[in-house]
């Protein structure tokens, strides 16, 4: 076996384009999410054992550790959501030449800040 | 599972979370802002209850569909690959049979 055949690139010194950041980035916030899964058991949890309980995780949950923990949730599913969505339009078959790819990455990316914005505004 | 079927049904679930996942902010905005009479009259109502029921069942096989891709592609060792996609299936029929489980009561 010659060794000069062609190697995929060395993450460590290849810089990424904007299109493969958010690629790794959708797989990431989908284990995040899917991890935070188990904390929205743990709520409801606390909610259905009663009113003491009720009122240890209300206060818990407005700390600001809490809060920017949250923040963060909030846009990991936004941005999953966004990139989501540009997953099931390359589906259909749409979309994959060089330039359209840039500018939906931006709109995807500017979508999910202003989804996060609105829905923290509501939560928070 | 096949893969063309693993392929629909992530996508599937994909689609039904986009307002599904209403139920989730939703939950968290009473959790954050109401009172517990509030949230637990919210969580009663069979719109919500339901709403919620769908959306736990459906993300936890999306999640467990995601984490198996995700396994297979970064633990090598076959063995381990079984077992590990095996735990994180378990781990997510748990979460979702506790959420119903949790849902239904009182």
């Amino acid at each position: 076996m010659p060794h000069n055949r062609p190697i995929s690139p060395h993450l460590q010194i290849y810089t990424l384009p904007l299109t493969g950041v958010i690629s790794i980035s959708h797989r990431l916030t989908g284990v995040f999410l899917a991890i935070g899964l188990a904390g929205f058991v743990f709520m409801l949890a606390q909610v259905k054992y009663g009113m003491l309980t009720y009122l240890q995780m209300q206060t818990v949950l407005h700390t600001l550790p809490i809060q920017v923990f949250l923040s963060g949730f909030i846009y990991a599913l936004m941005f999953h959501l966004c990139h989501g969505i540009r997953h099931l339009i390359w589906d259909a078959g749409h979309s994959f030449s060089r330039e359209t790819l840039r500018r939906y990455a931006l709109m995807e990316l500017f979508a999910s800040l202003v989804l996060t914005i609105f829905s923290l505004a509501v939560l928070l | 599972m096949k893969a063309m079927q693993h392929w629909k049904l992530q996508r599937l679930t994909a689609i039904l979370l986009i307002p599904l996942s209403y139920w989730l902010v939703a939950f968290l905005q009473h959790c954050l802002n109401a009172n517990y009479f509030e949230t637990s009259a919210w969580l009663n109502e069979p719109v919500n209850k339901i709403g919620l029921i769908v959306w736990i069942l459906v993300v936890c096989y999306h999640a467990a569909l995601g984490l198996q891709v995700v396994l297979e592609d970064y633990v090598s060792h076959q063995g381990k690959q079984v077992v590990a996609i095996w735990l994180s299936n378990a781990f997510f029929a748990l979460l979702g049979l506790s959420s119903i489980v949790l849902l239904f009561q009182g």
